[in-house]
Order: structure tokens, then sequence, then C-alpha cells
């Protein structure tokens, strides 16, 4: 019988199958962070369970950790006592932890690919929604909650329903100034928030196999934004050209054999999808979000809509129906996140800068996804760049697309941001949030309103 | 895991679309790495509304909400926090998927139902009336209204009902599969245990 790739993750992997639809699923790799763990190892304990394998966990913190003077000690005691948490949580459990002040510090869904931990065919799970992240690696990895980490943690293993599989076909090439981010709010906005749920969603397509490993993860990563715990990428020789020599990657004749199994991990010619759907990527215009879910978007040069449903999300984000997004101003603009926190991000973001300096009135954070690409984006001298132009120019972390550490915007502020929930409150309380690509809050923080790329590139 | 087999009272009705998890729980919160008394926490930036229904102090053991509830975040402080307002059971057309997993390891039943079912529950939630929820016949009766049947996977049903710890119970009932499990992975994909 014909099978998709998620069927043949699905598959590898089933440790008792119930016959019913559900299986209990073997979990091969397990991300920590410090939020979603503190009462997963507090079930351990109360258990008397130890972890099963420790080497197939990695634990970093991310959420709450500043983005500035990383030498001081943390100001918010609470955030200080949570990563401490962490840190001791692992070491007890024997679990691999990366310091926060170390080298390989990040973004959890940055740094399990660069660590070479992400690999194509395994189970992957953290007690965040954004593991979906590492789908594009052809790993099966979705979110869980901090109760099924502590149960893969003493188990390895997890109960779950098997998803129905939808295929996301993006035909052609995208148009200059046009990135993966404006694919995936271009899919989120045609499906709905929960048009995904219950499903494995696979993007394919020529305009998905010419996007690197970096685009990759941004289009997986916004799949739980339209409700699908799991995107999906095929590996190909771009997957295996990021993963060759990585830490924790396999290596000699051990790679060899890996290789030689993820070539077999792509979903065959007659699997069947329901639904399939297909998106012309030449025709996606830089897309912007205007309310408070993330499947309410627009490409830039359209208005906004005027239905009485968006009521609401238009009272919270101070815009009337019918009017252009383009000239909205801002005051806020943030690059960074597990979307568009990686080195082709800051890259794309810095060629629009072009000397320019951002506007009066508008503050600027640039939050590399890892200490990793830091370091490299300072080897090119993108700092330089972001700082010459007036962006600040932070260390690694969640930042301002959780809003649970010291960046936190206030009530009322406008922000062009690279990161993936614009819901309420999620930069601050009252703070309203415009997703967008790394390329267009460039854009936008240089001209201090939100402005078509493709213009300023032009 | 506190058990659930049938949970009788009024009902708080919340028929916005769409609330996220940072809605229900504010990011903010989530510094606090404790998992009990979080009910003050729960809708900390919306409560303050005129007339928003769900507070500390609240009596209704049901909630009918909106379509997509709980989407968003993983954050099991989304049902910890509804849980400690005395909330167990949420009827919604469509849930946040983890949010929907969340909620059965933490003795709480979310109901999918077709959305005139849930919008003629709303009414009797509106006005004041009394909803019994039958896990054990997997039914919803409320006022005049025809006895509802809803689905749910039948290994949650008896966890809810028996208030199984998922954890435990997997390892007195599956370690020797688990086991062999990975003896056949150590031979088919040895890249894996190095």
């Amino acid at each position: 019988m014909s099978r998709s790739l998620y069927d043949k993750l699905w598959d590898a992997h089933v440790v008792v199958d119930s016959g019913d639809g559900k299986a209990l699923l073997y979990i091969d790799r397990h991300l920590l962070h410090e939020v979603s763990t503190p009462q997963s190892f507090e079930a351990l304990r109360e258990d008397g369970l130890e972890v099963h394998r420790p080497g197939t966990q990695l634990a970093v913190a991310d959420h709450s950790v500043p983005t500035h003077d990383r030498n001081l000690a943390i100001d918010d005691p609470q955030a200080a006592a949570q990563i401490a948490l962490l840190e001791r949580n692992c070491a007890e459990f024997g679990i691999a932890y990366l310091p926060l002040q170390g080298n390989d510090q990040g973004i959890v869904h940055v740094i399990g690919p660069e660590q070479g931990f992400t690999l194509p065919g395994i189970t992957l799970v953290c007690g965040d929604s954004h593991t979906s992240t590492h789908g594009a690696f052809g790993a099966l990895a979705f979110g869980i909650g901090a109760s099924e980490c502590g149960t893969v943690m003493a188990t390895q293993t997890l109960w779950q329903t098997r998803a129905r599989t939808m295929r996301v076909t993006f035909t052609g090439a995208l148009q200059p100034g046009v990135s993966a981010k404006d694919m995936a709010l271009a899919f989120i906005a045609a499906v709905g928030s929960s048009g995904g749920t219950g499903h494995a969603v696979e993007f394919a397509g020529e305009a998905v196999e010419a996007l690197s490993m970096e685009g990759r993860m941004t289009l997986c990563n916004m799949a739980i934004e339209a409700g699908s715990r799991t995107g999906l990428v095929a590996p190909d020789e771009k997957t295996f050209a990021y993963l060759e020599g990585r830490p924790r990657a396999p290596s000699g004749e051990a790679w060899e054999a890996a290789v030689a199994h993820w070539r077999t991990l792509a979903s065959d010619a007659d699997a069947v999808f329901d639904p399939e759907i297909v998106i012309a990527a030449g025709e996606i215009a830089p897309q912007v979000t205007f309310g408070t879910s993330p499947d309410q978007a627009v490409s830039i040069d359209s208005a906004l809509p005027g239905d009485g449903a968006l009521k609401r999300p238009m009272q919270y984000m101070g815009l009337a129906a019918g009017a252009a997004i383009a000239g909205l101003p801002i005051d806020h603009a943030f690059i960074g996140s597990c979307t568009n926190g990686r080195l082709e991000d800051l890259r794309a973001a810095a060629s629009v800068i072009g000397g320019a300096h951002v506007a009066d009135g508008v503050r600027a954070l640039v939050v590399p996804g890892s200490m990793q690409v830091k370091r490299q984006a300072e080897a090119e001298g993108l700092d330089r760049v972001f700082k010459a132009a007036g962006f600040e120019w932070r260390e690694p972390g969640c930042s301002l697309c959780v809003a649970m550490n010291s960046d936190r915007l206030p009530a009322g502020a406008r922000c062009a941001s690279t990161s993936n929930r614009n819901f309420e409150g999620r930069q601050g309380a009252g703070a309203r949030t415009h997703l967008m690509s790394p390329a267009m809050v460039a854009a936008a923080a240089i001209a201090g309103r939100i402005v078509d790329v493709r213009e300023a590139l032009a | 895991m506190n058990r659930l087999e049938r949970v009788e009272g009024q009902a708080i009705s919340l028929p916005d679309a769409d609330v996220d998890t940072d809605v229900i729980y504010p990011a903010r919160f989530l510094l606090i790495t404790e998992k009990k008394g979080l009910g003050r926490y729960a809708f900390a930036d919306r409560r303050d509304e005129p007339g928003f229904p769900i507070g500390v102090g609240n009596d209704r053991p049901i909630l009918i909400a909106g379509p997509n509830f709980g989407c968003g975040s993983s954050r099991e402080q989304a049902p910890w926090a509804i849980g400690d307002l005395g909330i167990r059971v949420i009827v919604a057309e469509s849930f946040g998927e983890i949010f929907y997993s969340n909620c059965f390891r933490n003795g709480m039943l979310p109901i999918r139902l077709e959305r005139d079912r849930v919008e003629s529950l709303r009414r009797i939630a509106e006005a004041n009336g009394t909803i019994l929820v039958d896990l054990k016949a997997k039914t919803v009766v409320a006022g005049d209204l025809a006895s509802i049947s809803f689905e749910v996977a039948d290994d949650r049903r008896q966890a809810l009902l028996n208030g199984w710890n998922d954890t435990t119970r997997i390892l007195a009932l599956h370690a020797a599969d688990i086991a062999r499990f990975e003896a056949a992975q150590k031979r088919a994909a040895p890249w894996l245990w190095t």
C-alpha cells in the first residue's frame, strides 16, 4: 500500500497498536526548556521514576532568559529561579543542559537542528507548540504538554492518535522579496487557524524544494498556527548537507547508513492526501497580519477586510475596516524568534537596510536565535550593519515572541514582528503585533511604517 | 489524577472563536513553576472587561466555549488554571489539539460537538439552566433538549473514569513492548543509539 512520509514515520515508531487509530508511539528525542518542565520533573519525583534514556534528552533555557547583559545576574528573581531549577533538574536526572553562558545556548527549536540533535526519520517532542519546526528535516515532531513531557522522560513513549494527512504544494518560484514566512502566512490565511487541526501537513512543490533548511524550518514552524501539530518536508540533499558534521549527528559508517535510510523518507508517488492544497508561489505577495489570530493576514497591497466577525480583533488592533495596511505607522520592530531568528533571516533583514537608519520614534531589536547564529552573524559583520542603522543587537532568547522575559511592549504599542503569534497580549498586555517576514520588518523599521519590501528592494 | 464520571451544574458561556492559551493564561505568569492555585491568573487580561463570565469565585463546572478553543501554545497552565476555577468539562465545536490532550491529563473532559448543538447548550447556559454530562453514557442532557451523544476516545474515557496515571500505567502494561521495540530499533537504526 502506498504511504505518505507521515505514514512511514508513524509506522516505524509503533510500539503497541491499539487497533482504533491509536498507538503507543516510541519517542526518539525530547527537547526541554525551563518553562514546560518544572512540573514534569516534579511528577517523576512524585511517582518515584527515573529518566529512561537520558542521552535522548537535551535541555536549554530560552523563554524567560534576558537578552541583554548576559554577564550580569538575572534581574527577575522568578526567571532566575526557573532557569536555575532547569539546571538542577537536569543535573539530578542526568540530562545534558546547554548553559546560558555557553557557546551553544539558543532557542530550543534553533539549537536542536544546529546540534544535529534533530534528524530525519525520528520522532521528536518538546513542551512547546513550535516543535513542528523540526518537521523540516523529515522528522515526526510535535508539541506536547508538561504532563506528557514527564511521560516521555519516564517511558520514552506517548499514546497518540494517528493524524489525517494534508499536502500543501507550492508550485513555481517566489518573487524577489517574498520568503518562507510569506508562504506560511499565505497558507494559514488560506486554510484558517484550525484548518490543519487533526492533520499532519506535508509541504511540497518546487518552491519548497528551493527553500534552504532555514526557510523550511520557518514554514514548518508555523504549521501549528493552522492548527496542525506537525509540519513535514521530505529530506533531501540539502537536509543531509545541513546535518553532516553537526556535533550530535551520526558520523562515519553510521552517517552513511543513516543517509541511505533517510533517502527512503518521501511520500510514495500515489500516496493519498485529504485535502490537497495547491498554492502558486509566484502569486504570493509579502503578507502582513492585521488581527489577533495568525490567519488574519493580507497581502501588503490589499485593503483590510470589513467582516463584522472581525470586530473584536480590529478593535484590539486599533484598525478600521477597509483601510490600507501599507503606510500604517509602527513604533517597535522585532527580528528574531524560533520562526525567523536564523542566519538567513538576519541576512535578509540586513540586506534591506542599505545604509539607512531606523526611523525616529521606532525601537528596533535584533535577537539572534542562538549563540551560534549570533557568532556567525558577527563574523559576517551583520551586527555592525544593524547597530549602525540603530537596531539593538541582543543575546539569544525568545524575547518579544513570548514576552515573559525582560523584553515586553507597553499597551498600545504597535510592532512589526518576525515572530509567530499576533495573539492579544502576546508581546505584552495590550500590545499590537503585525506578523511579517524579516525583510518586511527591517523595511518597516527604516520607514517607520508598514511598507512593501519589494519597493524598498527595487 | 482526579476521576470524572458525572458532572452536573450550571455552565459558563464564552462564545468567542480562537480563544488562545495566551488569553487563557498570559505568558508572564508562566514564570511560576507550580501547577496548583493558578486560577487567579486565568484570563488575567480579559476578566476585568464588563460582563466577562469567568473568574475567581466561579461555581459553574461546565464551560460552553467557541470554536478552536485553546489554540496556540502547548502551556498546560491553561487547563491547570481553568481546572483550578472548578471547571471540569469544556464543550466546543473544536479545540486546539495540544490543549485538548492536556485536559485529559488533568481530570478534565473536553467535548467536541457540532455547532448547532454547542449553540443549543449555550442557550441553556445563558438561561442559567442545569447541564448533566455523563461520561459513562457519553451523553449531555440539559433542559428540554434531546439527549446529546458525544465521541471520546475509549482509552481517554477509561483513564478519566478510573483516574489513571498515564505514565505509571504505560510502565506497568508495556515495559516489555518498549524493550522489544528498542531491541529492534537498535538493529534497524543503530545511528540513533550511539
